[in-house]
């Protein structure tokens, strides 16, 4: 982009203040950037680096009273933002600026139709007539690339996919053709399929309409798709400004270089698995039916999570499970840890076929067989202290309470903890430690095969990495066996020997976590491998090495 | 339309056979009571002369097997007929017909007024929270829910009808006035005053906490933060999005409020002499006249089904997610 092109943006030294006694004073302190006409900035960063609050700033969306902008300003067509009144402020929401969110499935309203909702839009800025306006939805719907337009007009949003409410959600905010689009993180919830058909849309959509766009993200992937600039925040600070080509491939901060170090990528360098001997578990036509909203006088809908899914799990093998949202995969993995019984099939463990066992029978293998889910956040009882969530298992079994304890220190010190954490609680830690402490619970009992359900997707990257690094070393270190079950590609090729792809209930292709990345057979496969944003994008070469290094030695993280 | 009329169906059927279950239960109630019923009865009119209590067997079917017994029963409550006091002379239809109009009528406004109230008291408390005006609302409410119905009645009386003399103490109408067309209409208003709010200002209080949380819930909610991005103006957010979404919780309440149209007032009905169905079922169980309480309870039941049934109605009306299927 040169110097001449038409900024339609100028955010001049932005300082947002937090609430006294919050962590820091500043959410986001002395932030500059510009956007012009038909470009693309990407704005990333972890969580709470002030990405989303500088988009709402600009908004006038800041949760008021506590959150304000304290200094700096946003010009936005020849006047700044933050002195304008609240009522210039609500024209030019949704008139001059749109915005879409990250969270598809709760950004609409539940009990309005869909067209009603655009509509709203277009009767508080417009000067429409009624036909006018039923006209324009229907032409905005079929602009976003929504099917038949006139049934999904008089739709309500539980009706429609994640993917359709957010074109919904585009629709709405396009309505205006507004001179600026915000969009905080809005394919970050969705499948990579649908993913990459948003990115494309509002690819389109910035063409078409000449908008300056500004695209909150945490994903580099994603930024190497679409972006034209990038800014990369970090505590409320933008580290790095440039254009994509610089930022991407000659990072200069070193915030920006461990962040793109960070990105998961197929690693070349691990060694072929060999399996070796009888399989751990060798799960047969699994089949898992649930009922849908069967009641007292009749049946209900049918839906099949899981047909006829084998599966084999060699001592120390890693087994990812790839699959979209709905793909069964997470019900493949509560049936072989005896949470959901199958339907059908067989799932023998070390010789034992587990779905015929009773409760009473079962109760040996959970020492065997352990799980870590994905939300750190909800999967560990907030009034236990941390000692006592990982020394529950063995408890439950037997080991004496000073033993346990022993172990649990241990076990905390393994995952890179202080074993002083375990007399903490776990709203004292963050994310990626919780996540630890979930690793080190479900290691407690020295189970044999661990089945991870998106354990890193509600990570920031880095952290991710780290968590990711940990459980692959501690795997090697103890022969550990383990399914990894994860909607992310690259994710699965970084710590899989062998891939199984679902969908919709079946496993479509397994292999080799190498064969099905250079290779993949099946139709379905080679559609989410081509769907993986940013694959002309080579992470350079300095930063490869960077994260090997970091795989070798992930001790003393302080995720 | 078809699928409304096959939900009706079926939630018709599904209350007949709850319907039975109580008609079933009442019946095992009243053979449950000790004693014989026909010693009972006879006892009560001062006659006991073995002759007439055995009439007495014949005419209430008493001499006859359970199961017969049982079936009559249950077909004459199918007829609606719930049954003979003996205390008063009266079938006991009758005496409750009687009744209904005053009571529907005190409890009907107080539902209405509280509801109203409620909704919009809760309304301005969560659209100004934490401000003055929030503490007033929310101190108000917690008073009129944790205050005793009698004793706010009471005190009422005192003040209104004792103290200042503005508000009849007692009853529904002026006794023996005679009013007619409007000036009937003002005296049985003036009488309504102080049980509609007795009655009303707890229900109130629970509306009024109810939408107040609600809505605090709603308003942080996603989509609440679309339609401001949408540049509407904030009494359309408040109405259109945030309202309309927290008063699910309260149709639920309002729903549960509606079945005691009728049982719920007995109180209320005592301390202000109303002559509505709660008095009525007062005095009968003073006077230990059970076929009178039964039939209050299964016109009381039936109520309650019926509600549930427009309750779950008015939700599919509301929100689109809940299917009539």
């Amino acid at each position: 982009m040169s110097e001449t092109d038409n900024v339609v943006l100028d955010v001049r030294g932005l300082t947002i203040s937090l609430p006294e006694g919050a962590e820091r004073a500043h959410a986001v302190e002395d932030v500059n950037f510009t956007i012009a006409e038909n470009e693309l900035l990407c704005i990333v960063g972890e969580s709470g680096s002030g990405k989303s609050m500088t988009a709402h700033a600009i908004m006038g969306l800041l949760p008021a009273p506590h959150v304000k902008v304290a200094d700096g300003e946003a010009i936005l067509n020849g006047r700044d933002v933050f002195t304008r009144s609240e009522a210039e402020q609500r024209a030019m929401r949704g008139g001059d600026v749109g915005m879409i969110f990250q969270e598809p499935m709760t950004a609409l309203n539940p009990l309005m139709r869909v067209g009603e909702q655009i509509d709203e839009a277009l009767r508080a800025h417009a000067d429409m007539d009624a036909a006018r306006r039923r006209e324009r939805v229907l032409e905005l719907l079929a602009a976003v690339g929504l099917p038949d337009p006139e049934s999904l007009r008089r739709s309500y949003p539980f009706r429609l996919s994640g993917g359709q409410r957010q074109r919904v959600m585009i629709a709405m905010a396009l309505a205006l053709e507004p001179r600026l689009l915000i969009a905080d993180e809005p394919t970050t919830a969705l499948d990579v399929t649908t993913q990459k058909q948003i990115l494309e849309l509002i690819q389109r959509m910035q063409r078409e309409l000449g908008m300056a766009v500004m695209f909150i993200t945490h994903d580099f992937g994603v930024v190497a798709e679409i972006a034209d600039r990038v800014a990369v925040m970090q505590e409320g600070r933008c580290v790095e400004i440039g254009t994509a080509d610089e930022v991407l491939n000659r990072p200069q901060h070193p915030y920006t270089r461990e962040l793109i170090a960070a990105v998961p990528h197929y690693i070349e360098h691990r060694d072929a698995f060999n399996r070796e001997g009888e399989p751990l578990l060798d799960a047969q036509n699994v089949r898992k039916v649930f009922s849908l909203g069967g009641g007292f006088l009749r049946r209900g809908r049918e839906l099949v999570a899981a047909d006829d899914v084998s599966l084999t799990i060699h001592p120390g093998e890693t087994v990812g499970i790839v699959g979209e949202s709905g793909s069964g995969k997470s019900t493949l993995g509560r049936c072989l840890l005896g949470l959901h019984r199958a339907d059908g099939g067989q799932i023998v463990f070390d010789g034992t076929d587990l779905n015929r066992l009773g409760r009473r029978a079962f109760h040996p293998f959970r020492q065997r067989i352990q799980m870590v889910f994905q939300d750190p956040y909800a999967s560990l009882n907030p009034r236990y202290k941390v000692g006592r969530i990982v020394a529950q298992g063995p408890l439950a079994f037997g080991t004496p309470r000073s033993e346990a304890y022993a172990r649990a220190r241990e076990l905390l010190e393994l995952v890179g903890l202080d074993a002083s954490a375990a007399e903490r609680f776990p709203h004292e830690f963050s994310g990626g430690q919780r996540q630890r402490i979930s690793i080190a619970r479900a290691l407690a009992l020295d189970p044999e095969l661990l089945v991870a359900d998106e354990p890193v997707s509600a990570l920031d990257v880095s952290v991710q990495t780290q968590v990711l690094d940990l459980l692959d070393d501690i795997r090697h270190r103890l022969g550990l066996a383990m399914m990894f079950i994860t909607h992310d590609l690259r994710v699965a090729a970084q710590v899989s020997d062998t891939i199984a792809v679902m969908q919709t209930g079946r496993i479509v292709e397994v292999g080799t976590s190498k064969e099905v990345f250079s290779n993949p057979q099946h139709p379905y496969t080679q559609e989410l491998l081509a769907a993986i944003p940013g694959q002309n994008w080579e992470i350079p070469e300095d930063l490869r090495h960077l994260r090997a290094q970091r795989a070798r030695t992930p001790r003393g993280a302080d995720a | 339309m078809g699928k409304i009329v096959s939900f009706l169906g079926r939630r018709v059927v599904k209350s007949l056979f709850i319907l039975l279950a109580i008609v079933l239960i009442n019946f095992a109630l009243i053979r449950a009571a000790p004693g014989d019923p026909a010693l009972v009865i006879a006892g009560q009119s001062g006659a006991s002369d073995p002759q007439y209590i055995e009439q007495l067997r014949e005419k209430f079917h008493l001499d006859e097997p359970l199961p017969q017994q049982l079936w009559t029963y249950v077909t004459d409550v199918a007829t609606g007929d719930l049954g003979y006091s003996y205390r008063q002379q009266r079938p006991v239809w009758d005496l409750i017909a009687e009744r209904l109009p005053a009571t529907l009528l005190l409890t009907g406004i107080a539902y209405v007024f509280s509801l109203g109230m409620g909704l919009l008291l809760g309304t301005l408390a969560a659209v100004k929270v934490g401000r003055w005006s929030d503490t007033a609302i929310t101190t108000i409410a917690l008073l009129a829910y944790a205050t005793p119905l009698y004793w706010i009645g009471l005190m009422m009386i005192l003040l209104f009808s004792v103290q200042l003399g503005w508000l009849p103490a007692f009853g529904y109408q002026s006794v023996g006035a005679g009013l007619t067309g409007l000036d009937h209409f003002v005296d049985v208003a003036a009488h309504l005053v102080m049980p509609v709010l007795t009655l009303g200002l707890f229900y109130m209080a629970v509306y009024a906490r109810l939408t107040r949380s609600s809505i605090l819930e709603v308003r942080d909610m996603d989509f609440v933060k679309t339609a401001r991005a949408k540049g509407l103006p904030e009494r359309r957010v408040v109405v259109r999005h945030v309202l309309r979404n927290a008063v699910l919780p309260v149709i639920t309440f309002a729903g549960i409020q509606a079945g005691y149209l009728i049982g719920g007032s007995i109180l209320v009905e005592t301390v202000f002499a109303w002559p509505g169905v709660g008095r009525l079922a007062f005095d009968a169980l003073l006077q230990r006249d059970y076929q009178v309480l039964l039939g209050i309870f299964v016109v009381t039941s039936i109520m309650v089904l019926v509600f549930n049934i427009i309750t779950d109605l008015v939700y599919t009306l509301i929100d689109p997610r809940i299917e009539v299927s």
